[in-house]
C-alpha cells in the first residue's frame, strides 16, 4: 500500500509540476466513475431448427462490454470512468434476490436482459424507483403502453415498429394482399397482433389468417402440410408470425403458390444485422468481431446502445447524477450515433428508443425502415410504432 | 511564349507568312495540349477497387485503373507528382505516380486506413485508424512510421493547418476533436463538438476550424487560439427532412470568402459565406454527396456522390452543378492535378 501511495504522490507531483509548466490536461484525471449493471438469467438451450443456428449464451454482453470500451477512450479525455458488472442469475436462480442483494445498493444504471414478464417486477420494487434500467431484450408493445415505467427505457424496436417497417416496404411494392399465418405461442400471437395493426393502418389487407397446429418435425412438414395448408385466396405475401422458429422456415418455396415470405421468416425485421454495413456500421461490425470471434447480434446492439447513451449523457451533462442523464436522454438535445444514417433518440412519452428498423434476407440488407416518402410532421422514425398520440403510457411519475 | 513568336520581325514576306503560320500552329498545338493537359480529376472507387480518372474539361471519365482493396481517402503530394491513396483492406496508402498512376510504393499506414491529410511541405502523412482509435503518424520519405497517437472511437476527419502547426483529428464516437501539436506529435487540446464529427478544414489563415457533424446537421467553427467554438450553423433545405441532412466534406476557398459543405443524402451542397456564415444557396447535386475538391484556380467544386455513382461539376460562379460524370460504383475521396 505503502509503495502505491508512494507512487501516487510522486505522480500528482508530477502532474503538478507539468500543470505548472503550462501543459494543458490532454487525458484528464479520473473525476467521476459512471457503474453500470447488467442483470440477466440464464437460459435453457432451445431446440435448434437447422445446425447453423449455433446457440449463443451471452447475446447482449459483449455489446455492453464493448461500449464501456468506447466509453473510456472518451473518458479519457473528459474524466470520467465507466464501468459494467455482470449479473447472470442461474437457470434455477431468483431475479429479485439477485437484484436486492447485489445491485440495489450500488448502481443507478441497469442493464437488463430478462424476459418480458420480468422487468416490470423489479422496476416497481421502491428501491428502484430512482434506478434506470435499460431493457436490451423485449419487443413487448404492452411494456411500451399500458404497462409502461418511467424508470424503463427500451433499446429494441417494438413490434409494432417492425411491423410498420414491413408494412412500409410492401406498401411500396404495392403487395397489399396478406396471408397471415400465426404459430401456437403468445408472442407469435402478439406479433400477429401488431401485424393487424400495421395492416390497418397502411391500408393493407390481410385476406387470411390461419394458425399453424401442425407439427414442428420438417421430415413431415415440408412437402405435404405446408403444401395443403397454404392452399387459400390468391394473396401476395405470406406474414408469418413465429417467433421462436419453429415452423416459419419450411414455408418458403414450399407453399402452394409461389409467393414470398415474410415477418419472422424470410425478409426479416431487426435492430441490427450482419448484412448492414453502411453510415460507419462496417466499423462496429468490424470492431464487435474483432473481439469476439462472432458476428453482433440484435440483443448485443441494444446492449451497446444502452451503454453508449448512458456514456454520451454523462459526456454532455458531465455529470453521473442518474436524474441528470436521465432528463438529458429524454431531452431533445439527446442524439446517439446507432451507424444506421439516422441519429438515435428515446420517445419522451414511452422510452423506446426511436431508430431504423432494418429489413433483411439472410445475405443481403434489402430495406431500411422508414421507407422514403413515409412522412411525419416531426421526425419519420416516428412513423414506426405508437406515436404520440397513439400512446397508451402514462408515464406515472 | 506567344511573346517569343509575335517579336518575330518580318523582312522576308514568305518567311514572315510561313513563321505566322508557324506561330499559328504553335499557337494552337500550345491549346490544344491546354485542353488535353488541364487539370485531371481522380476519384477513388471504393466498391470497384478502383481509381476513375476524369477530364473535366470535356466532362469524360478518360479511363478507370485498378488500385487495391476499398480505396477511400487519395491526397496529391504538394509537387503534384504522387498521389497517396488509402486502399483500406490491403491496409496499407499507396503512393501512385500521378502521371502514369502505377503504384510506386507503399506506405506502413496501421490497419484499415480511411482518411488522411499530407503537411504543407509534404513529408509527413498523418492518418486515421478507425478501428483502432488511433492517429499514425508517418515520415513519407522514410516510409516509416514516427508515431501513432491515441485519440478518441473511431478517428476520422483529419486535417493540418496551412501553418503547419497544427493537426487536427476528429472522433466519429467519441465526439471529440483532437489538437495534435505537429512538433511533438501529443494531444495539446480536446474540444467537444456536435455528434458523429465527420470533417474538418482550416481557413488558409489558419486562424478558423471549421468542423461538420452528420448527426446534428450542422458545420461548428472553433477558433484556432481558444479552441473554442465560436458559431454553429445548422442546416436546413426546404422539402427534405432533418434526419436526411448530414454534412460530410467540408472545403473553404484560399480569399475566406465562401466555404462549401457537402450534406450526404440531402442530395447538396452548401454555400456558406465565410465572413457572416450565412448559407447563401444548396446546390443540387448527385446522391449522397461526401467529398468535395476545388479546381486549381478555385472556380469550380468536384463532389463525389456515393449513392448515384458520379462526380457533379460546380461552376462556382454561378453556383449551380453544370455537369455529371458516372465514374463507377461508391465514388469515395476526390483529388485534382493542375
Amino acid at each position: 500500500m505503502r509503495t502505491i501511495n508512494f507512487s501516487l504522490h510522486a505522480m500528482f507531483n508530477l502532474l503538478f509540476i507539468i500543470h505548472v509548466l503550462g501543459f494543458n490536461f490532454v487525458y484528464a484525471d479520473v473525476k467521476q466513475r459512471i457503474e453500470v449493471a447488467y442483470l440477466s438469467q440464464e437460459q435453457k438451450v432451445p431446440q435448434a431448427l437447422s445446425n447453423l443456428d449455433v446457440f449463443i449464451k451471452d447475446k447482449g454482453v459483449p455489446g455492453a462490454e464493448l461500449a464501456i470500451d468506447d466509453n473510456n477512450t472518451t473518458g479519457q479525455f473528459t474524466g470520467q470512468q465507466f464501468a459494467l458488472k455482470k449479473f447472470i442469475v442461474p437457470l434455477d436462480g431468483n431475479v429479485s434476490e439477485t437484484f436486492n442483494k447485489d445491485i440495489v445498493d450500488h448502481y443507478s444504471y441497469i442493464i437488463v436482459n430478462l424476459p418480458a414478464g420480468q422487468i416490470n417486477n423489479l422496476a416497481d420494487m421502491a428501491a428502484a424507483k430512482q434506478k434506470l434500467f435499460f431493457d436490451v431484450s423485449t419487443v413487448d408493445d404492452v411494456l411500451r403502453n399500458e404497462q409502461c415505467r418511467s424508470n424503463v427505457l427500451h433499446v429494441l424496436p417494438s413490434r409494432s415498429m417492425r411491423a410498420d417497417a414491413l408494412a412500409q416496404y410492401m406498401m411500396k411494392k404495392r403487395w397489399t394482399k396478406w396471408f397471415l399465418v400465426i404459430g401456437a405461442n403468445e408472442e407469435d400471437r402478439l406479433f400477429a397482433e401488431a401485424i393487424r395493426r400495421s395492416a390497418k393502418r397502411f391500408g393493407m389487407k390481410i385476406v387470411q389468417e390461419k394458425t399453424w397446429e401442425h407439427t414442428y418435425d420438417a421430415r413431415r412438414t415440408e412437402q405435404s402440410e405446408v403444401a395443403v395448408f397454404t392452399q387459400v385466396d390468391d394473396y401476395d405475401v405470406l406474414v408469418v408470425a413465429d417467433e421462436q422458429g419453429h415452423f416459419g422456415e419450411y414455408l418458403e418455396y414450399r407453399s402452394w403458390n409461389a409467393r414470398l415470405v415474410m415477418g419472422t421468416q424470410g425478409l426479416i425485421t431487426s435492430a441490427w444485422h450482419p448484412t448492414h454495413e453502411q453510415w460507419g456500421a462496417v466499423q462496429l461490425q468490424n470492431r464487435f468481431k474483432d473481439k469476439t470471434g462472432r458476428w453482433m447480434e440484435e440483443q448485443d446492439y441494444a446492449g451497446y446502445l444502452a451503454v453508449r447513451a448512458i456514456g454520451e449523457a454523462a459526456t454532455r451533462t458531465q455529470s453521473n447524477e442518474v436524474t441528470r442523464l436521465k432528463d438529458y436522454m429524454l431531452s431533445p438535445a439527446f442524439a446517439l450515433q446507432g451507424y444506421k444514417g439516422n441519429p438515435l433518440s428515446f420517445r419522451s412519452w414511452d422510452g423506446q428508443l426511436r431508430q431504423p428498423v432494418l429489413l433483411a434476407a439472410p445475405r443481403s440488407l434489402v430495406a431500411v425502415a422508414p421507407i422514403e416518402g413515409f412522412l411525419h410532421p416531426k421526425t419519420e422514425l416516428d412513423t414506426l410504432g405508437y406515436d404520440q398520440p397513439e400512446s397508451a403510457c402514462k408515464w406515472s411519475q | 511564349m506567344i511573346n517569343l513568336n509575335l517579336h518575330v520581325n518580318g523582312a522576308n514576306k514568305i518567311m514572315n507568312k510561313t513563321v505566322l503560320s508557324r506561330t499559328v500552329f504553335a499557337l494552337l498545338s500550345l491549346g490544344l495540349i491546354a485542353a488535353v493537359q488541364a487539370e485531371t480529376v481522380f476519384i477513388t472507387l471504393e466498391k470497384d477497387n478502383a481509381l476513375a480518372v476524369v477530364d473535366p474539361g470535356s466532362g469524360k471519365l478518360i479511363k478507370t485503373v485498378d488500385i487495391g482493396q476499398r480505396p477511400r481517402g487519395i491526397t496529391i503530394s504538394p509537387d503534384h507528382k504522387f498521389l497517396y491513396v488509402a486502399t483500406s483492406d490491403d491496409n496499407t496508402i499507396k503512393i501512385i505516380d500521378a502521371e502514369t498512376i502505377k503504384e510506386v510504393g507503399r506506405l506502413p499506414s496501421g490497419d484499415d486506413p480511411e482518411t488522411f491529410a499530407i503537411n504543407p511541405s509534404g513529408d509527413r502523412l498523418y492518418v486515421s485508424n478507425e478501428d483502432d482509435s488511433l492517429v499514425t503518424v508517418i515520415d513519407i520519405d522514410q516510409k516509416k512510421v514516427v508515431k501513432q497517437i491515441k485519440v478518441g472511437v473511431e478517428p476520422e476527419g483529419i486535417t493540418v493547418s496551412p501553418d503547419n502547426q497544427w493537426v487536427v483529428s476528429a472522433s466519429e464516437t467519441t465526439n471529440m476533436v483532437h489538437w495534435i501539436d505537429t512538433k511533438t506529435n501529443a494531444i495539446v487540446d480536446n474540444t467537444l463538438v456536435d455528434p458523429r464529427p465527420r470533417a474538418l478544414s482550416f481557413t488558409a489563415d489558419s486562424r478558423q476550424l471549421w468542423v461538420t457533424s452528420e448527426m446534428a446537421g450542422s458545420l461548428m467553427v472553433l477558433d484556432v487560439k481558444s479552441r473554442q467554438l465560436v458559431k454553429t450553423v445548422k442546416f436546413a433545405v426546404q422539402g427534405v427532412s432533418a434526419d436526411k441532412i448530414q454534412p460530410v466534406g467540408i472545403i473553404i476557398d484560399n480569399d475566406n470568402k465562401r466555404g462549401y459543405v457537402a450534406l450526404g443524402s440531402a442530395n447538396r451542397v452548401a454555400v456558406i459565406n465565410a465572413q457572416t456564415f450565412e448559407v447563401e444557396k444548396y446546390v443540387l447535386v448527385g446522391q449522397r454527396v461526401w467529398n468535395l475538391a476545388f479546381s486549381p484556380d478555385q472556380k469550380r467544386l468536384y463532389t463525389t456522390n456515393g449513392s448515384s455513382n458520379d462526380i457533379s461539376i460546380i461552376d462556382l460562379e454561378t453556383q449551380t452543378a453544370t455537369k455529371s460524370v458516372g465514374v463507377g460504383t461508391y465514388p469515395w475521396g476526390v483529388i485534382v492535378k493542375p
